[in-house]
């Protein structure tokens, strides 16, 4: 099959839908003349023209809530964020009115909308951008929250959060953005909410999601050399979550580890483990280990971004610690 | 030009003070390029002369604030070569004990209020810290720096009307470089004289030219003292231009190689080097042994970055809560 990164992958979700519908634009800081930041819009704006390749100032909450004033107003935007550290200045229109909206007007008013752009860490940037919000805007009802982790995920999850008739808050990243995968030629979707059983195995479960996938799998390689078989989950989704593809796999394995770059307090791993606990707590032969950050800012230096991070180290040893290996 | 006003003293602390930033950022430059300095890095080459001609017009106890092109801002304030040096490096004995790296400069020995990430953040803290001054019945002046992209922050306008309102003794300086990564002025905004955005707000405003320290100087002096006699912030758009790309990774592709020329023949280092030896303030041979003595700090300066410890992993549970013993979570 064809091999392509995961920019190209957005990139060709994206345009598929918009030479589709021409309500569907999309808005940002550096999208159009710059090609994107990271590159992800490069060409849209020679296809699509300045009308629908929109670059703006730096003004987040301004063009984020102009945007979902035209989806109150029948259009389909995608914004995109440099990066989701900069969405806060934007959070306001987020959650106040794009969550809201339908409810609000008692269902008159949808906002067919996706926020994107890359999330966490990306190597020594310090604390202002090295940080995961997945769990704060899965917290809030009217969201969905999508978080691929390869190119084949990310195209086909885009693509519904296009058409999904809610706001979706699609979340990337810097380091995953030149990841090469398998993408089809023809079209395919891939539904919100589903999560991948992206490895089998039977010993332990691992459920991961986003970029950690990578950290999730390698640790999974590593103690399939000691024998253990890990069952590697991919949410893909963090809002909806699909607890019955994790809760039929705790039944299977009776162990569970959850990895997430995000702080640990109310992190998604929280949520995960209380739902394991609710519903498969019989099946439990260790109690439910998490692997998230460290729980502070990260640091500039090296050796912090070492000792924050989830690293297929941590994994290999609480996957042991729930086997008690 | 009121040239004529400055002394000599002047002219060759604004040179040394230039050429200390030009050296010091040409060699972070190339230590990027070995991977001794990471994550984003953006270089002040070519608007050396805002900072220099901001300085000298200010008090030892008067405060700074800017963004993240915070190395020239750093040194200005009288942070040590080494210190800064090693905070690039994220050294244990950086400004910021290596936790900020090149965006992330602070000292508040020196008044440093730091630099920070997030485009247009610090506005508002600027207000804030000349409001601290006030309350307390002080008369230090804030300069707070914000790029030409950051004035279209919604900050910006909420803080510019509060600061108005309370006349707080704050200088806000727009570092207009021309550009906001790779989107120029002209496409961002109706307004091109981004100073008159001061005029809603009734806020004293100018356009000054930011390659000369002269005129730089004289317009935060006028500034300074309005504030000082409680009359108010100011808004002063200071002209400049950046001769290399956004950050480290940005091969500029959105200006022409002739715009670029063209400011290098008004670089800043070379019109105040001319003045001096122009006005017999000081001839070759001192100009060598700035040079020499410049060459020097920002070598030993690498000595020290590099002979320096990374903060120990342990390190980043510290500073995070002033409370001691504040109970992270851990597992
Ligand atoms: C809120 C926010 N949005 C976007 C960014 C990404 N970003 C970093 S610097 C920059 C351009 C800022 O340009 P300007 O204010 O002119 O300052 P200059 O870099 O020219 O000094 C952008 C968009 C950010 N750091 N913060
Ligand atoms: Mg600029």
């Amino acid at each position: 099959m064809r091999v392509i990164q995961f920019r190209e992958a957005l990139r060709e979700a994206l345009s598929e839908e918009m030479r589709k519908d021409p309500n569907i634009f999309l808005m940002g800081e550096e999208v159009a003349e710059y090609n994107g930041a990271y590159k992800v819009s490069q060409g849209m704006l020679d296809e699509f023209g300045a009308k629908r390749v929109i670059d703006t100032p730096i003004a987040e909450l301004g063009f984020a809530g102009i945007a979902v004033g035209a989806a109150m107003n029948g259009l389909r935007p995608v914004v995109e964020f440099m990066t989701f550290n900069f969405s806060l200045v934007a959070i306001d229109q987020v959650i106040n009115a794009a969550a809201k909206m339908y409810q609000m007007s008692g269902g008159q008013f949808n906002i067919p909308m996706v926020f994107r752009g890359p999330t966490g860490s990306a190597g020594q940037l310090a604390a202002q951008h090295s940080q995961a919000f997945e769990n704060w805007y899965a917290n809030c009802p009217g969201l969905k929250v999508v978080v691929p982790s390869n190119p084949y995920d990310a195209k086909g999850l885009l693509k519904s959060a296009i058409r999904d008739n809610d706001p979706v808050i699609f979340m990337e990243s810097e380091q995953m953005y030149g990841d090469k995968g398998e993408v089809p030629e023809e079209e395919y979707m891939i539904p919100i909410g589903v999560a991948d059983i992206k490895k089998s195995g039977t010993d332990v479960t691992i459920v991961s999601f986003g970029k950690i996938m990578k950290v999730a799998l390698a640790a999974a390689d590593e103690l399939a050399k000691e024998d253990i078989s890990c069952e590697v989950i991919d949410l893909r989704t963090v809002r909806p979550i699909d607890y019955a593809t994790v809760i039929a796999s705790v039944k299977k394995t009776n162990r569970l580890v959850v990895v997430e770059e995000a702080w640990p307090l109310a992190s998604i791993s929280t949520e995960i483990t209380y739902m394991i606990q609710k519903n498969a707590f019989d099946y439990l032969d260790a109690p439910v280990r998490r692997i998230t950050t460290a729980d502070t800012p990260l640091g500039y230096a090296p050796t912090f971004v070492q000792e924050f991070l989830p690293s297929t180290e941590k994994v290999v040893k609480a996957v042991k610690e729930v086997l008690y290996r | 030009m009121a040239q004529n006003k400055f002394t000599k003293e002047n002219y060759l602390n604004w040179y040394k003070q230039m050429l200390l930033m030009r050296r010091f950022e040409e060699k972070s430059a190339q230590l990027y390029g070995q991977q001794k300095i990471k994550g984003f890095c953006h270089l002040y080459i070519g608007q050396e002369a805002v900072v220099a001609g901001t300085m000298s017009a200010l008090r030892k106890d008067d405060r700074i604030i800017t963004a993240y092109r915070d190395h020239a801002h750093a040194l200005a304030c009288g942070i040590s070569a080494n210190a800064v040096m090693a905070e690039l490096f994220g050294k244990a004995t950086g400004c910021s004990k290596g936790k900020g790296g090149s965006m992330h400069m602070f000292s508040k020995a020196h008044n440093f209020f730091g630099g920070h990430g997030i485009v247009g953040g610090q506005i508002p803290l600027g207000a804030g810290i000349a409001m601290a001054d006030q309350y307390r019945g002080g008369d230090q002046v804030t300069v707070c720096y914000m790029g030409d992209g950051a004035v279209r922050q919604g900050a910006l306008h909420e803080t510019f009307n509060m600061a108005m309102l309370w006349k707080l003794p704050v200088i806000f300086v727009c570092e207009n470089n021309g550009y906001a990564m790779g989107t120029s002025v002209e496409r961002t905004t109706n307004v091109m004289d981004i100073h008159k955005i001061g005029e809603a707000y009734e806020m004293p405003n100018a356009a000054v030219d930011g390659m000369q320290p002269e005129t730089v100087h004289e317009a935060i002096a006028a500034a300074a003292e309005r504030a000082r006699k409680g009359d108010g912030p100011t808004f002063l758009e200071i002209r400049t231009y950046r001769y290399r790309g956004h950050s480290m990774s940005d091969p500029a592709k959105y200006r022409t190689k002739e715009e670029v020329e063209a400011y290098k023949k008004k670089d800043p280092l070379e019109i105040v080097k001319q003045t001096i030896l122009d006005k017999k303030y000081a001839n070759e041979k001192w100009l060598d042994e700035v040079e020499a003595e410049i060459e020097n700090e920002v070598n030993e300066s690498v000595t020290f970055a590099e002979n320096s410890p990374y903060p120990e992993a342990q390190a980043l549970f510290e500073d995070v809560y002033s409370e001691p013993n504040y109970p992270f979570i851990t597992e």
